[in-house]
């Protein structure tokens, strides 16, 4: 049981802010996902949160009760280290009981705690080896073994996947989101990987430049951006962005003009009136080929990947990225006709601001427990 | 002809494809021939001189007396070791390496994690504190004997005065001591400099992980730093132990070697046979005997600096 308020916290180092002002709740037993560009404060916003940085100002709150003062042995959370960081003079076992140890319980009960643990992430056969003797993925498995010993009630992890191989990765995650069922905490989660990010999250908080640039469910983020950053950082590959121009705007939709024609994307024109400038945006996937398409382009690169092509095409003078089906037969250099869904595509004000889409996705609100068969079975 | 007693068994060569407990395998066939011809001219350097000593030490020659030459037999050596001066000679030797080494690695692993911390003015403190080092042992020694342990006008004796206590005549009082103490002086900064190299290659995020696991500044030192220091630690102790058994400018220049024998060491008391007793096959007996000590030492040292270096 714990819930986590951030209430307009600020990291200053002197001098430069790194953490502007962020505000955040996370609720009992969810699972939060940071994502943004390198060097947004992901991890110095982790930091703070598990005390080894001081807050500059603002409070941050565990279970209702301010914790800025608080060392970070006692906020009740565990850390788990993108380098691990195990200590590599302890054997596997001493690793996983060192809080235990310095907690001064006695020896019996340390083992018997280290082993549930272990036998949790399948770790009993290497309890006597040294971390030098482990795999990356079992080093991983013993640095969130570690964490578990000291049962948290919540979990923070700065990018714990990023050393290991893709296999590893998809193996570690799926596994990651049982224990996160099976011990029912909360955590919170750093990630550049689209795909954990996506998967994981019931809440991804979008950061860039030390401030919050959204804060919603993955099937929201992608398909009602606020802005767009966030519309160009959710997804992969990245939202198409064309300049266009505004021939007509009301409540129940805009016209833009379109090389091929115009075009009437359903959100809200308040406040928008012909002859304006927005940028359009449209996701790779949502771009369908088509001979009697509105839009041109000419192919530069074609990437197959066998189930899907990404074309990445010379369009006026933008470059757009257009995921077909793995069978085009196109090559270099052809010119194809393309079109779109207009409900898919997103307008965005000139400072970067999304219109809203009059009709919200029917999978925006989806909870991420009912992709899984295992919770699903709950509610029965 | 007198060498220092040099750990002989430093001297590696390159075999095919060695493999070592931990099943990594080191080496190849080509090291023999990158190293030969280092080892090689090593080798002479060493052995001529090992040879001449070893030959020596069974040899009568005394400068003074040219009469007196030919093969000796045993005699230097059983009338050596049935001098109870080389006795105690080797029990100051002890002395003098185990306090040293007790006192610069202790003092220099808390300096170290001292002049770890951020604080105004560490890299000037760090340069000063680094300083002994670099003075030569004479000049150190002389600036302690003269300047500070000077029973009437060293700093000591002017402190203890104005305390009221009574002066210490350091050198004749307690003279292994005082040179005990002199060398520490010397040495400490050598610990100091590789342990704070070595700590600063400390990982932070195993500290911080340290910090979430409940440790407080002693655990971390205790359970994190120390054995990260653990390498470093057995690397000062051999180094300083091969220089430490051989202290010579520093007992020169104060005391001598004496009051009587309190103060002489090994090296020192073969300094007292061969060039104030001009016994060369006495002092080459007893240089045989010193390399055979500091090879019982390095072999022990060796192994279990080697196993450390290992894991
Ligand atoms: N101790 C520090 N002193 C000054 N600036 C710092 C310090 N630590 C971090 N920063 C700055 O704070 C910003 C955020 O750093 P942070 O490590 O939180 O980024 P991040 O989002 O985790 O990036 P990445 O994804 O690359 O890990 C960076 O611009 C960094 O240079
Ligand atoms: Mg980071």
């Amino acid at each position: 049981m714990a819930t986590l308020q951030l209430n307009n916290i600020v990291k200053d180092f002197g001098g430069t802010q790194v953490i502007k002002g962020v505000d955040l709740e996370v609720k009992d037993r969810e699972f939060v996902v940071f994502v943004g560009p390198s060097g947004c404060g992901k991890s110095t916003l982790m930091r703070m949160i598990a005390g080894l940085e001081s807050t500059t100002s603002g409070e941050i709150a565990i279970d209702g009760q301010r914790v800025n003062e608080v060392g970070p042995a006692d906020r009740g959370l565990a850390m788990v280290f993108q380098s691990y960081a195990l200590y590599p003079h302890m054997t596997v076992e001493d690793n996983m009981g060192f809080s235990l140890r310095l907690a001064k319980v006695p020896r019996a009960e340390r083992r018997e705690k280290v082993l549930a643990a272990a036998r949790i992430l399948q770790l009993e056969p290497l309890l006597d080896r040294k971390p030098r003797a482990l795999s990356g993925g079992q080093r991983q498995r013993v640095a969130i073994g570690r964490a578990i010993v000291r049962n948290p009630s919540i979990f923070l992890f700065d990018e714990p996947l990023s050393n290991l191989d893709a296999a590893l990765r998809v193996q570690m995650r799926i596994e990651l989101a049982r224990l996160h069922e099976e011990l029912d905490a909360t955590m919170i989660y750093v990630t550049h990987d689209q795909i954990e990010a996506m998967t994981m999250a019931d809440k991804i908080v979008v950061l860039q430049d030390g401030v919050v640039e959204q804060i919603g469910s993955p099937m929201e983020l992608y398909h009602h951006p606020r802005n767009r950053f966030v519309a160009g950082f959710i997804g992969s590959p990245k939202m198409n962005f064309l300049e266009v121009e505004v021939r007509g705007a009301d409540a129940e939709g805009v016209d833009v003009a379109l090389p091929g024609g115009d075009c009437r994307v359903p959100v809200a024109g308040d406040g928008v009136s012909a002859g304006d400038t927005l940028t359009l945006g449209i996701r790779p996937e949502h771009l369908v080929l088509d001979e009697a398409g509105p839009l041109t382009g000419r192919i530069q690169v074609i990437e197959r990947l066998g189930g899907v092509t990404s074309l990445y095409l010379e369009h006026g003078d933008s470059e757009w990225i257009l995921v077909a089906d793995g069978n085009v037969a196109h090559r270099v250099h052809d010119e194809v006709r393309f079109t779109f869904d207009p409900a898919c595509a997103h307008l965005f004000t000139a400072d970067g601001l999304a219109l809203a889409h009059l009709t919200r996705h029917p999978l925006a609100d989806i909870d991420r427990k009912e992709n899984r068969a295992s919770s699903a079975s709950d509610g029965r | 002809m007198i060498r220092p007693p040099f750990p002989t068994c430093f001297l590696q060569w390159g075999i095919p494809m060695r493999e070592r407990t931990s099943g990594r395998t080191v080496g190849g066939f080509r090291n023999v021939f990158l190293q030969g011809p280092a080892v090689t001219l090593l080798l002479l350097w060493m052995l001529v001189p090992l040879g001449m000593t070893l030959w020596f030490s069974f040899q009568r020659y005394n400068l003074i007396n040219p009469m007196i030459s030919g093969f000796a037999g045993w005699d230097n050596y059983t009338y050596l070791l049935t001098d109870p001066a080389l006795w105690t000679a080797m029990g100051n030797t002890l002395l003098l390496v185990g306090w040293v080494l007790a006192i610069s690695v202790i003092g220099g692993t808390l300096l170290a994690v001292l002049f770890q911390q951020e604080f105004f003015g560490r890299g000037i403190a760090r340069l000063l504190v680094i300083a002994p080092f670099f003075v030569m042992p004479t000049v150190g020694a002389l600036v302690w004997k003269n300047m500070l342990m000077h029973p009437v006008n060293g700093v000591f004796a002017w402190l203890s005065d104005l305390l009221g206590l009574p002066v210490i005549d350091w050198f004749s009082s307690m003279p292994l001591t005082s040179i005990i103490i002199i060398v520490a002086w010397q040495w400490m900064p050598f610990a100091l400099l590789i342990l704070l190299t070595a700590i600063q290659s400390l990982d932070d995020d195993q500290v911080e992980a340290a910090r979430m696991d409940g440790a407080g500044p002693l655990a971390i030192f205790w359970f994190i730093t120390l054995p990260h220091l653990k390498r470093a630690i057995s690397v000062v102790i051999m180094i300083e132990m091969i220089f430490l058994l051989t202290i010579f400018a520093e007992i020169f220049v104060t005391t001598s070697g004496g009051p009587g024998l309190a103060s002489t060491n090994l090296a020192y008391f073969i300094y007292i046979r061969a060039l104030l007793d001009f016994d060369v096959g006495g002092a080459s007996a007893g240089g045989v005997i010193a390399i055979i000590l500091a090879n019982i030492v390095a072999i022990f040292l060796i192994r279990t600096v080697a196993k450390n270096l290992e894991t």
